[in-house]
């Protein structure tokens, strides 16, 4: 599974950051049937895990209800230099992983 | 009159045949717990208010399968006073606890954007708990043309 993620560049210290991620996935609801007429079995990332220098900062528990491709956009502030690191899995237990490298001036 | 009575037989097979792709097939795991016992689990009974909650949808969605929807609390997210969780609830889907989001207060704001299927029109709620123990919610009104979640296909 990949994701795109996107963290306001270049902050200062104190500073409000944006961050955004887009998981590639269909997040499937389990109310779709296939071709054959077999409901597909429901699949969706079901959480997600945002730690900032291993300090978890944002947790989400979703359902069916988010849309295909789940987008996020949560905020943090920049409090040094480091890593974000995302961390999702769904519900066959598919597990993704993301780290951004973020640096932090002043 | 054996014939009459095959034709009447063969009309309710045809019937049930074209009837037979609309049966919803619906997950093991939903359920009829309304919107309400849900909110009272994560507030243990306590009081919810409204306002200090902003919770942006768009009036009229197109499409049901992509909502974009925006939760903003006021809130000043220091130590001592933050947003601990925010909840959303969209009572005409089949699973109405759309999503939990968790924050903290290194969130710095308290703000969250995301995307959601809706299936029909309807009151969106937003429940949002305060460090201080105290709940408060938003509700938006959205009219979906296409739903999502019934799309058997």
């Amino acid at each position: 599974m990949t994701a795109r993620i996107q963290v306001t560049p270049n902050p200062k210290r104190g500073d409000v950051i944006e961050i955004r991620i887009a998981i590639q996935h269909p997040m499937e609801t389990g109310f779709r049937l296939d071709d054959g007429g077999r409901a597909i079995p429901k699949n969706v990332v079901n959480k997600l895990v945002c730690r900032y220098n291993n300090v978890e900062i944002f947790r989400a528990e979703m359902g069916s209800g988010i849309a295909a491709n789940p987008f996020l956009d949560f905020f943090t502030v920049a409090e040094a230099s480091g890593e974000l690191v995302f961390d999702w899995v769904d519900d066959q237990g598919q597990t993704g992983s993301e780290r951004v490298a973020l640096t932090v001036t002043g | 009159m054996l014939k009459n009575i095959y034709r009447r037989g063969f009309l309710a097979q045809l019937l049930a045949v074209c009837a037979w792709p609309f049966a919803p097939a619906r997950g093991a795991d939903v359920g009829s717990e309304s919107v309400e016992a849900m909110v009272r689990k994560v507030t243990g009974g306590a009081k919810v208010e409204t306002g200090r909650v902003k919770l942006e949808l768009p009036v009229l969605a197109d499409n049901g399968n992509s909502v974009s929807l925006k939760v903003n609390v006021d809130s000043p997210m220091t130590p001592a006073n933050y947003v601990k969780s925010i909840h959303i609830y969209a009572a005409r889907n089949p699973r109405p606890n759309v999503a939990n989001f968790y924050l903290g207060p290194r969130a710095g704001r308290a703000q969250l954007s995301t995307r959601v299927r809706l299936g029909g029109s309807q009151r969106v709620l937003a429940l949002v708990a305060l460090s201080d123990g105290t709940f408060w919610s938003a509700t938006a009104d959205v009219v979906v043309t296409l739903s999502a979640c019934y799309d058997a296909t």
